[in-house]
């Protein structure tokens, strides 16, 4: 009999308090001809089971790499993990031989992209695509396979999925591709969702369709889920807590509703100040001078001194540790305090 | 907002190089390979001889070629043996290995090797290096044009392609060649009947890149400046364009020197007591076993003459990328 | 800023159909489609219209017929009381000089292998009446400065630059021969956010300056919302409705206006969950094949039998102030109920 994904980690539940995911320390760096990219550097966040985690960040921050890092689909090299945990249920994946974490990938942690139609094979159709995750990893005949994967189709709203499950990718519109991705990857029942930019790419409307099908489909199953973004207002709508990334670290995180109201981190002040609302018309928009580091030559200190107004001379020597402000809170800002009278005033 | 650079990769993801802006930011700068004055203007092509003349393989590569057109415009510098004179040959010596005065040994003829090779770079190198440039600009020109204009002029001009794809290339420069014997010089006949055939693969190469090139923005944005169509195809398709060109081209001067050989063993190239060194690596294939040298001399500067033109063909499409500078 | 006087810009039932043909040989026009189906509008000195619409809605062919880059099938586009859609030759490459464009992305927008200084004058060797061959570098520096960079760097190459500071040099370039009108093609989307706000506020800076208009064809409606003076709103190749920002933002009337509002996620999780969210159906129908009478009626709640049969105009409707194309409009605020 095949292996299944059970035989390699525990049952639900794992061991005393552990959460359902938890990364841990996480560095991740790039050997490249130009030198040691370092584009995770030291990252820790966890997910419970019907939890939405964002992960907020510009390009460069590291939230995409370690995304990869969890699924295990790192290019190694050039990337090398030199330090850190990723437990899933208590079991250090990165501990897990590459036989073994091929049960986890994909059937307990799974993963949709930003860009559905290069994720996609062109040359099968749809319902091949779907149907191929029950033929490998379940076992099932081919017929029975193609059921579910109508059925899969059905439940991320496809409409006359029994017709369009033999057209090709090309056929289908953005969003409706998208939510191909969204259920190729829940088809295995995992426990960890993570999306990558999921709408990025997407209208504002068909935005509000996958959050919205994103959303259904964690009531009813209780993943986890990491929700990696760009977007403060997509951020504001669905996460239960933020981590927000710069350089490579969390530079805060807090749960969603503290940080919009206060934040504890300039960066994170500087961004929620920085975008316009459609809401509001503002003045003339704040914006944080500078540009993202190059990882290849990170500022010492705090990575976001050159851009910080509230810069002081320790901020240029000393990397400040993620202060915790509240047991839910942390910071890694030396003034967090001032950041957060700043904004209560 | 999008990623412009694909998140997985083997590469980099999200990263960026970047440079400081000074305005904005006073993140320390990566310094380019010279420090660039904004006093004097640079373009691609200054920009890239700057860079060329600190490249050793384009330095290396420009004395070797310099050496063999030296060598083909005054042959009696290298060698004061004239291997046209038939006094210079012994039959009695044939096959002789290397003596003094003889450093390659003699030919099956008893001709003095290294005098017949020098005095062979000239029809070899001319057939090669003419070809070479005829086929590129001839290609290369319609490419640019085919590619740029699309529609008629496009179909029109690949279909034609197509047919001389069709003619394998030894028998048309063969048909070409034999058809106008006599009544034209052999070298510029070969000349010819290999550009004739040569051309559709550089014109397919450039059309590509021309197609490739011609989607992005930039040329959008000329065109919205009100450019003219040579100014977009000159300034903006042709440097985008130029790198699988050049390096088709040097690839096909190789093959064009050799592809001589070939038409000269069939009687229709370079003919003695004419010398190039495709004759001289036909007339010694057969007693290649007792006497290898006669084959190998030519077939070594042959090699060395299109492994310079390949080093100088990737010196020049690095020089014009300035990512790569 | 919204004056009256002479328009800069006139654009008047504007049509742009692209056709769909079938055989190789012998072509045959099996339908065409209906990109640009009607559009008019006017853009006066110093204003900013912003023009929102999901992908296909056709705002990208309608910046592509503006710049004479696409000429229309049908209807005008005035610049300064001349016709740019018939303009040729000599002419039509005047008339560029007073309607320019800044791109979305600032990686392919800008030749790799031209120094910044060479892609910033172009415009100058291209109009060389502009600027005297003497006077041409310094000019190019002085844009350079005036959009925030260094002026040394001209003699650098794009990929020396981030995305950002790439967009400043093709705002330079669109700058270089002082146009009026600017048409603006999602010049932020591409960038990070925390970059966008530097954009945004150079472009506002820069039309403050020199009076430039801008058309800012968006689907980021915060962004729009922030920059534009009026908003016109597309689907399907037609304006639905169109009106002074606050107007669009606050008073939509238009299903498809509060639809498209209320999808925006706002950056503030207070009050998400009242938040009152209008989730369309389906996707936009094929520009090639269009729905008879209103092209909404599809995907809209309202719809009755006359939306079927009778297009609905883009007119002031009664209980609104603007322009909207609805039998039924209603103003109805979505961004702030709840």
């Amino acid at each position: 009999m095949k292996k299944t994904s059970a035989d390699v980690l525990p049952a639900v539940g794992g061991q005393g308090n552990e959460p359902l995911l938890a990364v841990d320390n996480l560095h991740v760096e790039f050997h490249t001809r130009a030198g040691v990219v370092r584009a995770v550097n030291g990252v820790s966040y966890t997910v419970a089971p019907g939890e939405t985690l964002a992960v907020l960040g510009e390009s460069g921050s590291g939230k995409s790499v370690t995304a990869q890092a969890i699924m295990g689909i790192l290019d190694m090299p050039p990337a090398v993990i030199p330090k850190g945990e990723i437990r899933f249920k208590g079991t250090d994946l990165l501990k897990l031989s590459e036989h073994d974490r091929t049960h986890v990938r994909g059937q307990r942690i799974a993963m949709i992209f930003q860009d559905a139609l290069s994720a996609l094979n062109p040359v099968f159709t749809v319902g091949w695509q779907i149907s191929e995750m029950f033929r490998v990893h379940r076992g099932m005949s081919k017929s029975e396979a193609m059921k579910k994967a109508v059925e899969l189709m059905d439940r991320v709203r496809i409409p006359a999925a029994k017709q369009r499950v033999h057209d090709y990718p090309h056929q289908f519109s953005g969003g409706m591709r998208q939510r191909i991705m969204i259920a190729m990857s829940i088809a295995l029942d995992p426990e960890v969702l993570i999306a990558d930019e999921p709408t990025t790419a997407l209208d504002v409307t068909v935005q509000a369709q996958i959050m919205e099908l994103l959303a259904e489909l964690q009531r009813e199953s209780q993943m986890g889920l990491i929700l990696i973004t760009h977007d403060l207002g997509v951020v504001a709508d669905v996460a239960d807590k933020i981590a927000v990334m710069y350089a490579g670290r969390i530079v805060e995180n807090a749960p969603v509703y503290d940080i919009y109201k206060a934040p504890a981190h300039p960066y994170t002040k500087g961004l929620l100040d920085s975008i316009p609302r459609v809401d509001q018309k503002g003045h003339e928009l704040y914006a944080i001078k500078g540009l993202p580091p190059n990882l290849l030559d990170l500022p010492t200190g705090c990575a976001f001194h050159p851009r910080c107004p509230l810069r002081q001379e320790n901020c240029v020597t000393d990397a400040p540790p993620l202060y915790e402000i509240s047991g839910t809170r942390g910071s890694a800002c030396h003034y967090w305090r001032e950041v957060l009278d700043g904004e209560r005033r | 907002m999008s990623n412009p650079t694909p998140p997985v990769g083997p590469g980099l993801p999200e990263t960026q190089t970047m440079v400081s802006d000074t305005v904005t930011a006073p993140a320390p700068e990566r310094q380019g390979r010279h420090a660039k004055k904004s006093g004097k203007p640079a373009s691609l092509w200054t920009d890239a001889w700057y860079d060329l003349r600190r490249r050793p393989t384009f330095i290396i590569s420009m004395i070797i070629i310099v050496v063999l057109l030296v060598m083909s415009i005054w042959p009696s510098l290298f060698t004061s043996i004239d291997p046209f004179n038939a006094r210079s040959c012994d039959l009695a010596t044939a096959r002789q290995g290397p003596s003094a005065g003889h450093v390659f040994g003699r030919d099956n003829l008893g001709c003095d090797l290294y005098a017949r090779t020098v005095y062979g770079a000239r029809n070899s190198i001319v057939i090669g290096v003419l070809t070479t440039v005829l086929t590129t600009v001839i290609g290369g020109l319609l490419g640019i044009i085919a590619g740029y204009r699309s529609g008629i002029v496009d179909t029109v001009a690949s279909r034609i392609t197509e047919i001389f794809f069709a003619i394998p290339s030894i028998l048309g420069a063969l048909l070409i060649a034999a058809t106008f014997r006599g009544q034209y010089n052999s070298i510029l006949l070969v000349i010819i009947a290999l550009s004739v055939l040569g051309w559709p693969m550089v014109y397919r190469i450039m059309r590509a890149a021309v197609i490739t090139a011609k989607s992005q923005d930039f040329v959008v944005a000329a065109k919205a400046l009100g450019a003219g169509s040579g100014r977009i195809m000159f300034r903006h398709l042709l440097p985008n364009s130029l790198a699988s060109v050049i390096v088709v081209g040097t690839i096909n001067l190789g093959n064009f020197i050799a592809a001589e050989a070939a038409l000269s063993f069939l009687g229709v190239g370079v003919q003695s007591p004419d010398i190039s060194w495709g004759l001289m690596i036909a007339d010694a294939r057969n007693r290649f076993l007792e006497a290898p040298l006669p084959l190998v001399i030519p077939a070594v500067f042959l090699s060395i003459t299109v492994l310079a033109f390949i080093m100088l063909g990737d010196a020049v499409r690095d020089a014009l990328d300035p990512k790569l500078r | 800023m919204a004056n009256g006087g002479e328009p800069v810009l006139e654009v008047r039932d504007l049509v742009k159909h692209f056709p769909l043909n079938q055989g190789i040989v012998f072509k045959k026009q099996i339908g065409s489609i209906k990109a640009v189906d009607g559009v008019s509008f006017d853009l006066h000195r110093g204003e900013t219209l912003g023009i929102v619409g999901e992908s296909g809605c056709g705002k990208s062919t309608l910046a592509k017929v503006l710049m004479a880059l696409e000429r229309p099938t049908s209807g005008s586009v005035k610049i300064g009381g001349r016709d740019i859609g018939q303009a040729r030759g000599g002419e039509l490459k005047r008339m560029r000089r007073n309607i320019q464009m800044v791109m979305q992305d600032p990686y392919t927008s800008l030749n790799p292998r031209m120094t910044v200084g060479d892609i910033i004058g172009e415009p100058y060797e291209i109009h060389t009446e502009v600027a005297p061959k003497g006077d041409r570098r310094k000019k190019v520096q002085e844009l350079l400065e005036v959009v925030g960079l260094n002026p040394d760097h001209i003699n650098r190459y794009p990929h020396q630059f981030s995305g950002g500071q790439r967009q400043r040099i093709g705002i330079a370039r669109g700058l270089a021969l002082q146009p009026e009108i600017i048409v603006c093609d999602e010049p932020v989307s591409a960038l990070d956010v925390s970059i966008q706000a530097q954009v945004i506020n150079l472009l506002e800076r820069l039309q403050n300056e020199f009076g430039l208009a801008y058309i800012f064809i968006a689907h980021d409606l915060s962004v729009v919302r922030h920059i534009s003076d009026r908003v016109g709103v597309m689907y399907l190749g037609k304006f639905v409705e169109l009106g002074k920002d606050a107007e669009i933002y606050d008073r939509p009337a238009h299903p498809y206006t509060q639809a498209l509002l209320s999808a925006v996620p706002v950056p503030d999780p207070e009050g998400r969950e009242r938040r009152e969210r209008i989730i369309l159906q389906g996707d936009p129908p094929s520009p090639a094949n269009p729905p008879s009478g209103c092209r909404f009626r599809t995907r809209c709640w309202k719809a009755q039998e006359i939306c079927a049969q009778e297009e609905p105009l883009l007119q002031i409707r009664p209980g609104t102030g603007h322009l909207s194309a609805c039998h039924f409009a209603e103003t109805h605020d979505v961004v702030h109920a709840g």
